[in-house]
């Protein structure tokens, strides 16, 4: 009697493994099927210059979500950016000393700048936030563009719960666990950006003193 | 050429320092250089770059000691009026689809004699480069006004167009953005920099039909394998090879979404 519900709890649990591995197969297809001749030309068409390594184009899970549009806005696109999320939510550390907010004024100037990463640059130059490319931050900078939302008054119009703080913390470090598909680089994932900066990032945003907030 | 793009850059500069003294926003910065692109208009430097190209077109040169004015665009031998407006196309005696360089090159190779590695992999801005500057200029100046006619109907030229739109949206790189990251809707910018969205047609025309153009910040003519090569290194990508197949189907993809549009090259970019 045991040893037979023992088999049919087997034989359900293999068919619930069937299954998924059946749904996982349509997912593959629905997305992006994989084409060696596109393949084939991406890899023949780049290659290594200075710090850029031609492996920056294998894609990780989340890159290759992203990278099909139409599968991402279907209905089985909508469940797999759930998982997307959770697994960037998982990487995201919080600050080693506790702290969450750092120097306004460091912040604004990691803000400001776009540099970095490209094959022109060393691996010794600092990696901006580049914030200012898509954001509105300090009213004061006019040269700000417009593919993130506005973030001037950032605390003083949302305050400055744990809450928000920890969310904040959370979407520079990793804006994909709260959006799969976020235009905003993984500053903490890709090491763009280390611990310190990103608390001087959180400064200009939540400091009651930063010029964000006035 | 150098004093030319001194003062035309300084009285950019010039310009938006007035601006900025009257407190500017980002829609004035857009119309003053949409003004002062119309001022300029008749004297865009791009003029200098198109005449040395036809000397380059007609000149012999190469171990070969031939010219170019054999070299078929796409329209048939020796013409260039309207070629640049039909290019990607697919070309029977290479079996690809080509942009307007790598055609080029073809040329280059089988009417002069001159190796392709030798201006795949020469530097930008000179040398080979250089020549292919202008004679990019002289070509696409011969298709100003025209409309942008590419084709779909050959087999490798559809599918180059559907890789160009697969490249377009592929993500990577450590800041995971693809084309469509500052490409893929309307109304956006980088900074002040207004970005046409170029899965539309309305982009794709502004995109796509203002390059090849003289760029007045850095002061030189960039054709469109510059253009998309220098978008590839802001987007943190691997560099991508002159004339390789990832940039002819983005190419296609542009050239396609921009179809019935009015060419307006050379451009005139900030």
């Amino acid at each position: 009697m045991k040893t037979s519900t023992m088999t049919l709890i087997k034989f359900y649990h293999l068919l619930f493994l069937g299954c998924g591995a059946i749904a996982m197969v349509a997912n593959v297809s629905a997305q992006q099927r994989p084409d060696s001749q596109f393949q084939k030309m991406m890899n023949s068409s780049f290659r290594t210059e200075g710090i850029a390594n031609i492996d920056r184009i294998d894609q990780d899970p989340t890159q290759k979500f992203c990278s099909d549009p139409q599968f991402a806005s279907s209905k089985a696109g909508a469940a797999r950016a759930l998982e997307i999320q959770k697994q960037n939510m998982a990487s995201i550390k919080p600050p080693s000393d506790g702290k969450y907010i750092g120097d306004w004024k460091s912040g604004e100037a990691i803000a400001q700048s776009g540099r970095g990463a490209t094959w022109t640059d060393t691996a010794s130059t600092p990696i901006g936030g580049g914030c200012y490319n898509c954001h509105e931050i300090d009213k004061k900078e006019i040269s700000y563009g417009n593919i993130g939302p506005s973030l001037w008054n950032y605390g003083k119009t949302r305050g400055n719960s744990q809450e928000l703080i920890v969310y904040t913390w959370n979407r520079i470090n990793n804006s994909k666990a709260y959006n799969a598909c976020s235009n905003m680089p993984r500053f903490a994932h890709f090491k763009l950006l280390n611990e310190k900066q990103i608390q001087d990032l959180m400064a200009l945003l939540l400091d009651p003193a930063s010029p964000v907030n006035q | 050429m150098a004093p030319i793009s001194v003062v035309l850059k300084r009285s950019l500069v010039l310009s938006l320092l007035l601006m900025g003294a009257q407190s500017i926003h980002a829609q004035s910065a857009a119309d003053e250089i949409a003004k002062y692109r119309e001022m300029i208009a008749d004297g865009n430097p791009s003029e200098l770059y198109e005449m040395s190209g036809e000397e380059l077109w007609k000149k012999p040169a190469g171990p070969k000691n031939a010219s170019l004015e054999k070299c078929d665009l796409g329209l048939g031998p020796g013409i260039v009026d309207g070629a640049a407006a039909v290019l990607p196309k697919y070309f029977k005696d290479t079996n690809r689809v080509q942009d307007l360089e790598s055609r080029l090159m073809t040329c280059m190779e089988k009417l002069q004699g001159v190796p392709s590695e030798s201006i795949i992999d020469a530097k930008f801005g000179v040398g080979p480069k250089k020549d292919m500057d202008a004679i990019v200029a002289y070509v696409v100046t011969h298709s100003k006004g025209k409309k942008i006619n590419v084709s779909t109907t050959h087999p490798k030229e559809k599918q180059m167009y559907e890789m160009g739109k697969r490249a377009f949206f592929y993500e990577g790189g450590p800041f995971d953005f693809s084309c469509a990251s500052c490409h893929g809707s309307s109304g956006k910018r980088i900074r002040l920099q207004d970005l046409p969205n170029l899965t539309t047609h309305d982009g794709a025309v502004a995109g796509w039909g203002y390059w090849p153009a003289y760029r007045v910040s850095s002061g030189q003519f960039w054709t469109m394998q510059q253009r998309l090569n220098d978008c590839f290194r802001q987007q943190r990508f691997p560099y991508p090879i002159y004339g390789s197949d990832v940039t002819i189907a983005l190419s296609m993809y542009m050239a396609k979404n921009a179809n019935g549009g009015i060419i307006q090259t050379p451009g005139l970019k900030r």
